[in-house]
């Protein structure tokens, strides 16, 4: 097995040192019928390198993988550009092999870009701070929700029907395993206008909402302080780098995934799990924070894994969360890139999904097909004459994503389709598109 | 004397300079729109860093030089399961076939990763022993805290949801373990090991007695933390599960057992694994994570949805389950993970698969057996996949903390092995090699630690002062914490920000 390195020898010297006869000497403690015969195991046998390779890119090509269709699928995954300073990055190997910094004396470089991410996370979320990443977005909302419940002793949580179905999903499932209730709050025309709970510990909406519109921010505000209840905005980091943050309009804690910056879209996995908030809520917060400290015998600058007291190895059944592991590499993949786009370059890819969406919009309204007409950011809602899941499997036949038909999601008719348009699509694409629907449609 | 001639690094914000751009840009061919009519109010600030393409290069690779990964040398972090990351697996994962899919596209259009999902699900039915698998958890603490549901799941439908509210852990369990626990609404109580090492059998048949009508489950690491199996697990499963409660593994140490025993036989009711331990996927810095989870047949109707399964013959991704606690995560899990684990997999096979206890037990044993003059067992058995040391006597005659030890080890090159951990023993050293390191890596490493425990003896001071090597010094936590500075804020020349300094600092 050449993962394996020992030679006959080396297990031969090594039994001697322990004083045993052979390596099954060193399972006695295993009571012998629970023990297994070597190769008893009822699995495929073993691949060499070539034939495994071979089997793997065999099982990757039955995928309709985005190389061989058009997406303006969205819906919380992202087709964005990964520029290739992303990979090289994190595919260091001291980067990528590493383990939590828990030395770090010898995790500097890790700790540091942490550091990085945290100051960027919070500057794009308009807030004071963020931690070092959560698992992805849902659980990240998910964990803010708990979080709120800790913060003002309700037991209540409210969300809007215009976040993202399956991370109001996971919020079900989290909250019943804690007693704490959720209550849904229906949207009109894709918009959530109203607040009408008095005992919540949190309103969550999201921004821009699971239909593409950008929700009145400062009206929720206004609501959480009318009822004494916590803001927290799920939110697209890219499109923060375009509209006026969510932090800006005073949301107590701002998440997100943070698969649109740098991470492959992966069939959703991993992604990473953004979470940043008020400042004074920092003792309150899920998951691992790096701090800047200085040496203890000298005046060098460096970093830490901070206010540890919070966590679980510490505090057990009392920690803030039981999150261990994050999603380290992923915000690696997020803090490079955004650094590599920057200050510019963020903006100018959000600017460039609005222009696509706008121009989408108005080619669809030429062949009949009318948008909601909200403020969108780069993701809307259309109505089609015909079941939108045919509609999809008939585009996707002209090799094109078409979009994520919502009958499964919401009542109502089944003809409403959710389109996204990246900074990737091309006028050609969308062209290409809106030609085809009309085929299809006709 | 510091040794390093590595400057020490700037933060990225203080390399920016306005109009530099790191990334060839996508050019935009759709018509400009006015924005502010389609917004309505934008942003103006946005403080991103304006970094160059080679500046970036060189920030992360400068950086990357003081950060300490498996590629960088040896990593017996117990607990861990610090193993080579085999480098074929992230060629597999970066496939674009896998790479470039969205988790929303039809079910049809991925028949080859649910080929994968239901691979990967099939082959650890068969290490585990468990009738079911499922990958939708994203963590090892992730997983716990899905099994947990699924307990409470079933103790609901047997309408005994209000009855039983206690977990039981034992006082050696991994944190995660109790705040996943608390995680599912649950109360924790403690079980303590006794003197051998094991669970101490006497209190925990008192507990059952006592309370154990109110007992959901227990939580057991096997092997436990103290790198030691649980010679009497059959027993205590069914102690617990003739008071009615369910029995949980905490899987972190599956490394000890692939391909030799299965939880599965030894009477778990559920399992958490973490393929980013025991099957290679690598760490990342922290993560990502990747947590299967394993079952028997009386917890499946809980299972999180999607459940990727067999109907005539065809993989599909089941969304129509009545009893499913529902979704724990996004979409499928840590897909790109899963198909690192199944090249992994793959990779050892039917005929190979024990090879990995085997070896990762007999290194433990090695190295355990090369320490014990300077560093003795907290118990006098053979350990499985890693060694669980003390360092007491250098703490009681010199002062010396294990702490200590594993800093100055930084400065013999390697990294150190986990302190303190489990808490139930006093200056604790948990050794864990795992199975792809060779005896010569071994062999140094024990040479050093013989090394640093006789400059404990004769010299202190260089284990206090340790690391001396590295681009810091021993870093000062408790100032962390009292002078809180979590991000970088633009010097006060910068009006905007001034609030913000003050507010934060
Ligand atoms: C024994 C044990 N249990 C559980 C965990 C939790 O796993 P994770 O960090 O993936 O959440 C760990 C590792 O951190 C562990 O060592």
């Amino acid at each position: 097995m050449p993962y394996i390195p020992h030679t006959e020898a080396d297990v031969a010297e090594m039994l001697a040192v322990i004083g045993v006869s052979s390596i099954d000497d060193l399972f006695c403690e295993v009571p012998e019928n629970l023990r297994l015969a070597p190769g008893s195991l009822d699995i495929p046998n073993a691949l060499d390198e070539p034939k495994l390779y071979a089997h793997l890119l065999d099982l990757a090509s039955k995928n309709v993988d985005l190389s061989k269709v058009t997406c303006f699928l969205g819906a919380g995954i992202y087709d964005r550009y990964i520029p290739a300073s992303v990979g090289a990055v994190i595919s260091r190997g001291e980067f990528l092999t590493a383990y939590t910094p828990y030395q770090p004396e010898a995790s500097q470089g890790y700790l540091q870009a942490i550091y990085e991410f945290q100051t960027m996370v919070a500057e794009l979320y308009g807030c004071d701070i963020a931690n070092a990443s959560m698992y992805d977005g849902a659980t990240s909302m998910a964990e803010a929700a708990i979080m709120s419940t800790s913060l003002n002793k309700r037991q209540k949580v409210v969300v809007s029907e215009a976040v993202h179905p399956h991370y109001r999903q996971v919020l079900d499932t989290y909250c019943w395993s804690m007693d704490i209730e959720v209550v849904t709050q229906k949207s009109s025309n894709g918009l959530t206008t109203e607040f009408t709970e008095e005992e919540a510990a949190c309103y969550i909406v999201q921004y821009p909402n699971f239909f593409g519109s950008i929700e009145d921010l400062a009206a929720v505000r206004a609501a959480c302080d009318k009822n004494g209840s916590a803001m927290i905005v799920v939110s697209d980091p890219v499109a923060c780098a375009l509209l006026k943050p969510p932090g800006h309009f005073g949301a107590d804690i701002v998440v997100g995934e943070g698969q649109p910056m740098g991470v492959p879209m992966g069939l959703g996995g991993p992604g990473v799990g953004l979470f940043a908030c008020k400042k004074d809520l920092i003792r309150f917060i899920p998951g691992r924070i790096v701090g800047k400290t200085k040496e203890v015998h000298g005046d060098k600058p460096g970093y830490v894994m901070t206010l540890r007291t919070r966590e679980q190895d510490i505090r057990r059944e009392k920690a803030t969360s039981n999150i261990c592991t994050n999603e380290a590499l992923m915000a690696l993949a997020n803090t490079v890139y955004m650094i590599a786009l920057g200050k510019n370059g963020m903006r100018s890819i959000a600017e460039n999904s609005v222009r696509n969406a706008q121009y989408m919009i108005s080619e669809l309204d030429k062949i009949g097909i009318g948008a909601m007409t909200n403020k969108v950011f780069c993701e809307f809602v259309v109505t089609l004459p015909k079941d939108a899941e045919w509609v999809c499997g008939a585009m996707l036949d002209k090799g094109i994503l078409a979009g994520l038909p919502l009958g499964k999601y919401y009542e109502g008719p089944p003809n409403t389709l959710l389109v996204c348009t990246t900074e990737l699509r091309t006028k050609n694409q969308i062209d290409t598109y809106v030609s085809a629907l009309k085929e299809v449609l006709a | 004397m510091r040794q390093t001639t590595v400057p020490e690094p700037k933060l990225i914000f203080e390399k920016s300079r306005a109009g530099r751009v790191g990334c060839n840009l996508p050019k935009c061919d759709t018509p400009a729109v006015d924005l502010s009519s389609i917004l309505g109010e934008t942003r103006v600030d946005l403080h991103l860093p304006e970094i160059a393409e080679l500046d970036l290069l060189r920030h992360f690779t400068n950086l990357s030089h003081i950060n300490y990964g498996i590629e960088t040398g040896f990593y017996p972090l117990g607990s861990c399961t610090m193993k080579y990351n085999p480098k074929i697996n992230e060629t597999t994962a970066r496939m674009t076939g896998f790479a470039n899919l969205h988790p929303l596209q039809p079910v049809e259009t991925i028949p080859g990763a649910l080929e994968i999902l239901h691979g990967v699900q099939s082959i650890l039915c068969q290490v585990t022993g468990f009738d079911y698998i499922t990958l939708q958890p994203l963590a090892g603490a992730h997983g716990e805290m899905t099994c947990l549901m699924l307990v409470r799941a079933y103790f609901e439908s047997r309408g005994e949801g209000q009855k039983r509210k206690i977990v039981l852990v034992p006082d050696s369990a991994h944190g995660t373990n109790p705040a996943s626990a608390a995680r599912c609404g649950y109360d924790v109580k403690s079980i303590p090991t006794d003197a051998e090492g094991n669970t101490n059998l006497a209190v925990l048949t008192q507990v059952l007695e006592e309370i154990g009508d109110q007992v959901a489950a227990l939580m057991l690491t096997n092997p436990s933390t103290l790198g030691l199996f649980e010679p009497n697990i059959e027993k205590i499963c069914k102690m617990i599960h003739d008071a009615g409660g369910q029995v949980f593994c905490d899987g972190a140490n599956m490394n000890a057992m692939v391909g030799t025993t299965r939880p599965g036989d030894h009477g778990f009711d559920c399992m958490h694994l973490n393929l980013h331990k025991t099957f290679s996927t690598p760490h990342g810095g922290g993560g990502p994570g990747c947590g299967a989870i394993g079952l028997q047949k009386h917890l499946e109707p809980f299972l999180p949805k999607p459940v990727i399964r067999t109907e005539s013959g065809k993989i599909i991704a089941d969304e129509d389950r009545p009893h499913s606690i529902g979704r724990v995560a996004g979409f499928y899990g840590q897909f790109l993970m899963e198909v690192r684990a199944y090249t992994y997999l793959m990779a050892y096979g039917k005929e190979n698969m024990h090879r990995i206890s085997k070896f990762a037990v007999l290194n433990a044993n090695y190295v355990r057996a090369r320490l014990k003059e300077v560093l003795p067992p907290a118990h006098d058995r053979p350990c499985m996949h890693e060694c669980i040391l003390t360092a007491e006597k250098y703490k009681k005659e010199k002062g010396v903390r294990a702490l200590d030890i594993s800093k100055r080890l930084i400065d013999y090159g390697f990294h150190p092995a986990t302190n303190y951990f489990p808490l139930i023993v006093p200056e604790c050293f948990m050794i864990e090699p795992t199975e792809t390191e060779n005896k010569e890596t071994l062999d140094e490493f024990c040479d050093a630690l013989i090394a640093i425990c006789h400059e404990a003896e004769t010299d202190p001071s260089l284990l206090h002062n340790a690391p001396s090597t590295k681009i810091v010094g021993r870093l000062d936590e408790t100032l962390a914490v009292k002078q809180l500075d979590v991000r970088w804020i633009p010097g006060a020349e910068n009006k905007e920000y001034t609030r913000l300094r003050q507010a934060i600092s």
